[in-house]
């Protein structure tokens, strides 16, 4: 996996999620889900806390997913699957893949501490947190992440008025084996990660960026092209964290050299959750974008 | 073998003896001495276990359940609000069928703070599912962790082993520990019906709709309702599942015979004290003290609390005279909680007893033998007058 990338036409065919399930069309979860397990393989087992995906998996006794899943509390994920993890190990198994798969609010919100604490375990597993910015399956109320200025069902009249919290950041604190963010828009560069990911002992975090058109008011067509968007206007990054070292992913590298990088308005426009947001707020918002990137030039050129 | 050693330590070698693969845990106290021993027994490489000092009780119990859900034999213990932080999770194992064994180290619940004994915290998680054990010495607490992973395994339902704080678990009495491959000729390895793993592909605890609902192949499968009454009707039968397994036990070992409640000097007696935990041993000095008076007392000391067993009371205290309750827990607003079940399960028999109700011993309040006596003695004089408010014991005035 570390010579070959991962492309449309080498990526298996072999398929861990059966189609028809309950996800919603255009959703960005659905298509990391089809391409995460791809690369994840059948000697795993999946913990889930209650997000999209519990009911994306279908309901007793159907089941979209068809590799092992453990369903369990809110705040659990990463406890659970250290307990998975120390019972593979009790039996003497070290093939079987854990994989936590949680999204932004059982992650950022209800789940860190348990993720923390894992962490500073230093157990063996990957976790992946899929970011869609709000608590979709209760009906979008904001999140930890939630960006500022988004319209959710509980800021719905000036959209969010706190900054996101900078989740793959607050993990690298930890120094845990491996940290990557990804998004849905670039489900290869996903598929290389877990595959890498996976090569590594300790804990190995993954934050996915993955549009959700329900949540988000967008088109169910324009799911990649929103989630490019973030990556290309450079507000969402791509990158990984080995050793300390950050180091940006192509997507993402590719906007160090480039003359001009489209406004992040360009992103924000098409979604009806920032509709609240001020020109004032998006020139700041623009701001902090450039400054994050002249910081990028100065240290990686 | 006879060790003299704590509570805590009696409860350590149980778990040690049965062979837990997985332990997690999280500093409460009174039950820190019985996770820091089996931490000792992990590092110095007596008991082959992963020991995972987690971040919270929460995830104490969250580590159990993927571990029990992946094929190893789990293990936690807590105490008072360290089991209530944890008490999504007691309803989830449960619910989940995992067997599964945890020692609660009876305390009091704050606010206010008490580090002190009493068993609101357990009473409280009467309603979560698990089947509950009290012990009342150490010899018991050993024996009761050991026959619980049995029972846990046999009915895949979780078993909380309960023991009071400081009067047990951290005092010192002589107990017998029993040779390990005895155990192991009592207690099979950790087996599951349903583990996790790769080999047969399975979604666990997947949201289940109000309604039945067929398979792919057309075969109905049960709804909620019918899952959760199906845990029901599984407790209820682990009453007799727990009495074939402790005379299995004493067949082995020599000692048990009374896994639902020790009757002491019940036979002919007129009044019959009815108490969970360590509180029965000084109940026991009271009815000693009662009979020199010719008053014909006796004790019904429970073990087991949850499943309820009314068939049981109802046969053993119907035609009695008067019962009193004691309990160190209470439903605030309406009565201690046993003293509820006890009069329920009453309810139906021809020959019903009065019934008393004292409250004691909360957040560590001090009680003597004398406050057993006197009670038995004041239900007695007070005679079949309806008393629906509990009394009592101890309070300031």
């Amino acid at each position: 996996m570390k010579d070959q990338k991962t492309t449309a036409l080498n990526l298996t065919d072999e398929e861990f999620v059966y189609p028809g399930n309950r996800a919603c069309a255009g959703c960005g979860l659905s298509m990391l889900y089809r391409v995460g397990l791809k690369a994840i393989g059948r000697d795993a087992i999946l913990i889930v806390p209650p997000s999209c995906l519990t009911v994306m998996q279908g309901l007793y006794p159907i089941s979209s997913t068809q590799l092992s899943v453990l369903n369990v509390t809110f705040a659990s994920a990463a406890s659970a699957a250290s307990g998975v993890r120390a019972a593979l190990r009790a039996q003497k198994n070290d093939h079987t893949r854990v994989v936590a798969w949680a999204g932004d609010g059982g992650t950022s919100d209800i789940g860190i501490q348990a993720l923390s604490g894992a962490i500073e375990r230093g157990e063996d597993f990957l976790y992946i947190c899929y970011d869609n910015e709000a608590y979709m399956n209760t009906g979008v109320q904001r999140s930890g992440t939630t960006p500022r200025g988004a319209v959710t069902a509980n800021t719905a009249i000036h959209g969010k008025r706190e900054r996101s919290k900078d989740l793959p950041t607050i993990i690298a604190a930890h120094s845990p084996a491996y940290v990557a963010s990804c998004s849905a828009a670039y489900p290869t560069d996903f598929h290389d990660k877990i595959s890498k990911a996976l090569s590594l002992k300790g804990l190995k975090y993954i934050h996915v960026h993955a549009p959700c058109p329900s949540g988000w008011g967008i088109e169910e067509r324009l799911t990649v092209t929103v989630g490019k968007l973030a990556v290309e206007t450079g507000l969402y990054v791509l990158y990984e964290i080995e050793d300390g070292e950050m180091k940006l992913s192509p997507p993402s590298a590719r906007l160090l050299t480039k003359k001009k990088i489209p406004p992040v308005s360009d992103y924000l426009g098409p979604q009806r959750r920032f509709k609240a947001l001020s020109e004032a707020v998006i020139e700041k918002l623009q701001q902090e974008v450039d400054a994050k990137w002249e910081t990028y030039r100065s240290q990686m050129m | 073998m006879f060790v003299f050693e704590s509570g805590n330590v009696a409860a350590a070698t149980g778990v040690k003896l049965a062979r837990v693969q997985v332990i997690a845990a999280y500093p409460i106290t009174p039950q820190t001495p019985l996770t820091e021993k089996l931490s000792e027994y992990v590092d110095a490489e007596e008991l082959e276990a992963e020991y995972v000092a987690v971040e919270s009780e929460h995830s104490a119990l969250a580590v159990c359940i993927g571990a029990s859900s992946a094929g190893a034999r789990a293990f936690t213990a807590t105490s008072a609000n360290g089991l209530l932080y944890m008490s999504e999770q007691v309803h989830w194992t449960a619910g989940a069928r995992l067997p599964m064994v945890m020692c609660v180290v009876n305390r009091g619940i704050g606010a206010p703070w008490s580090v002190w004994n009493d068993h609101q915290d357990s009473i409280s998680q009467r309603d979560a599912g698990w089947i509950q054990i009290y012990a009342k010495d150490h010899q018991e607490i050993l024996d009761t962790v050991i026959k619980a992973f049995r029972l846990s395994q046999e009915i895949c339902i979780p078993v909380m082993v309960c023991y009071d704080g400081y009067y047990l678990s951290h005092t010192y009495m002589p107990f017998e520990v029993p040779e390990q491959d005895q155990v192991d000729a009592f207690l099979p390895p950790y087996e599951y019906r349903h583990t996790l793993g790769p080999e047969n592909p399975t979604s666990l605890n997947t949201v289940t709709l109000p309604g039945g609902r067929p398979d792919i192949h057309g075969n109905f499968a049960p709804g909620y309702m019918e899952i959760r009454r199906c845990l029901h009707l599984e407790l209820r039968q682990a009453i007799e599942v727990y009495e074939r397994i402790d005379s299995e036990f004493k067949a082995m070992f020599g000692r048990g015979g009374n896994p639902i409640a020790e009757r002491y000097l019940c036979d002919d007696a007129e009044y019959v004290a009815v108490a969970l935990g360590s509180m029965s041993n000084q109940i026991k000095d009271a009815v000693d003290e009662l009979r020199d008076e010719g008053l014909k007392a006796g004790l019904l000391a429970l073990s087991l609390y949850r499943p309820f067993p009314s068939e049981f009371i109802a046969s053993e205290l119907s035609g009695r005279r008067g019962v009193i309750v004691f309990e160190k827990a209470l439903s605030p607003g309406n009565s201690g909680a046993l003293f509820g079940d006890t009069r329920a399960a009453l309810y139906e028999c021809t020959s019903r007893p009065f019934l008393r109700n004292y409250i004691l011993g909360l957040g560590g309040r001090s009680y003597k033998t004398s406050d057993f006596s006197g009670a038995i003695r004041e239900s007695v004089e007070a005679g079949p007058e309806p008393c629906d408010q509990p009394s009592w014991i101890g309070l300031n005035r």
